[in-house]
């Protein structure tokens, strides 16, 4: 039986997305020009839809599209006004196209996708772009897709994928992988920018949105390959190790109608146990190399709450002890909240508020809904109920998001007085 | 590529001349100098007056008007530049990262236009 059309066009499309960013590190790598690049892996991608929908799919679609792609800049370059200019470049290009056997094409291109995730995250760029820019490079994703991922219109997106290309070319943002001494800090950025692409789809909770999802896959993927690149980075193990466990409880967040469920009441059999497991030895790897990163700090917390049976028996002690280091490297609020809450499980809730009152400046955290959040739970277990109604009010009062919303309401009768 | 490095502070913030601090400053000015010259990357490098003896020029319908200080009233002024040759923006970057303004001001990097 015939697939239909439009599972041949899906098919091409997400090979034609598993080989992008390979393909485009080389073809960055070989026309030392990421737009132009681009454009040109963006016309063979478009010519490939349309080839292998009518004739199949080619034995080396990824070959395929490389060789495709210098062609197209080879076109784009002649095109060109500035011909003359640019005559070394096509004297290159005409070079590969004659030796060119699009069977060994991909064997012949080294792997220039750390140069490409390195440029792409290079401090000079903006934050957002950064994320804009990997998700279009690296993840092979549309304009339209990550403008939809956050919320913005195409045409502001691609405006901005515009300037960060425009930037790149004119301010001169090297491709390559820095060296030693700037390494550690340009590796925060990259990192953070992976994070920052999971973050955006976890923190979605609607199970139904599937773009989300695919953030969440993306992220994966990206920290994934960068494991693959630097495997010894603790750093990176650290962070694919934290995505690996936080994702690991995607579909015991929500219930049957997709309400939030808190990590204290999920169904700790719905937890991917093929996640965790990777995600356990990724962290015991990362802890034992050198001083631990922040990523690995969270990684090796959510490892306790995976390694546990149940909310109970969970090692609070430990975590409180993993919080505090981890303050020590991110002196934030946020931080001693959380430990506050870990705190109340390892010893009790007078404990923690007294914990909080000594650590945290409350005006510092009043817009910071988890605080308030946090506090009420506290308050109550400390049986300071009119306290805790009114932090509760607060955290409804800073709560958007409608799941989350409908969850803290929920909770409002137990602060009733008895 | 060439990149302008623009040195902006707060007049009256950093080391003053007469203090204690002024000889390494400018110490550090001279070194980062003979460093870019040494390196090759070097093209031009000046300090400027400070912002009081600016005089800012506009034409407007052909007439010309002339007013006493810096066209944008902000308290980091420009107060030199260099105007270096390097690789790509990774070394002019690590270049302005050794200017010694940069410990209490800012410097804005820049490349320059290269005419076709």
């Amino acid at each position: 039986m015939q697939p239909p059309p439009h599972d041949i066009s899906a098919q091409i499309a997400r090979m034609v997305r598993a080989d992008w960013g390979r393909i485009l590190a080389a073809l960055v790598k070989s026309l030392g020009d990421f737009a132009l690049a681009e454009d040109s892996l963006q016309d063979a991608a478009l010519e490939a839809m349309a080839a292998w929908a009518e004739r199949g799919l080619p034995d080396a679609p990824d070959a395929w599209l490389i060789t495709v792609a210098r062609r197209k800049a080879l076109d784009r370059l002649r095109r060109d006004a500035n011909f003359a200019r640019k005559s070394a470049e096509i004297a290159y290009l005409q070079e590969l196209e004659v030796q060119a056997d699009p069977a060994d094409a991909m064997e012949q291109i080294p792997d220039k996708r750390l140069e490409l995730i390195f440029t792409c995250c290079h401090p000079a760029i903006e934050e957002k772009s950064r994320i804009a820019l990997t998700l279009r490079a690296l993840g092979g994703l549309g304009t339209d897709e990550i403008a939809a991922a956050f919320l913005d219109k195409p045409e502001t997106m691609a405006a901005r994928l515009t300037r960060a290309k425009t930037k790149i070319k004119a301010a001169g943002i090297p491709f390559v992988v820095p060296g030693a001494d700037e390494l550690g800090a340009r590796l925060d950025a990259v990192l953070r920018v992976i994070y920052l692409v999971f973050n955006e789809g976890y923190r979605a909770t609607s199970g139904q949105d599937l773009m989300r999802a695919d953030l969440i896959a993306e992220a994966t993927r990206l920290a994934r390959v960068l494991r693959t690149l630097m495997p010894k980075s603790e750093q990176v193990a650290g962070l694919l190790a934290l995505i690996l466990l936080h994702d690991s409880r995607r579909f015991a967040r929500l219930d049957a109608q997709g309400g939030l469920v808190p990590l204290r009441e999920q169904n700790r059999a719905r937890w991917d146990k093929s996640k965790i497991r990777e995600g356990r030895a990724l962290v015991k790897e990362a802890l034992q190399s050198g001083p631990p990163s922040p990523f690995a700090l969270q990684a090796a917390i959510s490892a306790l709450h995976a390694e546990s049976p149940g909310w109970n028996e969970t090692d609070w002690p430990q975590i409180v002890a993993l919080y505090d280091a981890l303050w020590q490297l991110e002196p934030t609020s946020v931080v001693r909240v959380n430990q506050a809450v870990a705190l109340s499980f390892a010893k009790d809730a007078d404990t923690a508020l007294a914990f909080l009152t000594r650590h945290v400046d409350p005006r510092e955290v009043a817009p910071y809904q988890p605080y308030h959040v946090a506090l009420s739970d506290l308050l109550l277990r400390a049986g300071q109920r009119a306290a805790a109604r009114a932090a509760l009010a607060k955290a409804v009062e800073l709560t958007h998001q409608p799941e989350e919303r409908a969850y803290l309401l929920a909770q409002a009768p137990r602060y009733r007085d008895a | 590529m060439q990149y302008m490095l623009m040195i902006y502070s707060e007049e009256g913030k950093g080391p003053q001349p007469g203090t204690d601090e002024w000889g390494p400053f400018m110490k550090g000015y001279m070194d980062f100098t003979k460093k870019v010259q040494d390196d090759g990357v070097h093209v031009a490098g000046d300090a400027l007056q400070p912002a009081a003896t600016a005089t800012t020029v506009s034409v407007r319908n052909g007439k010309t008007h002339t007013t006493d200080g810096p066209f944008a009233e902000t308290k980091e002024v420009l107060g030199g530049y260099y105007l270096l040759d390097c690789e790509n923006l990774d070394a002019a970057l690590a270049y302005a990262a050794m200017i010694p303004t940069a410990d209490h001001g800012r410097i804005e990097v820049r490349p320059v236009v290269v005419w076709e």
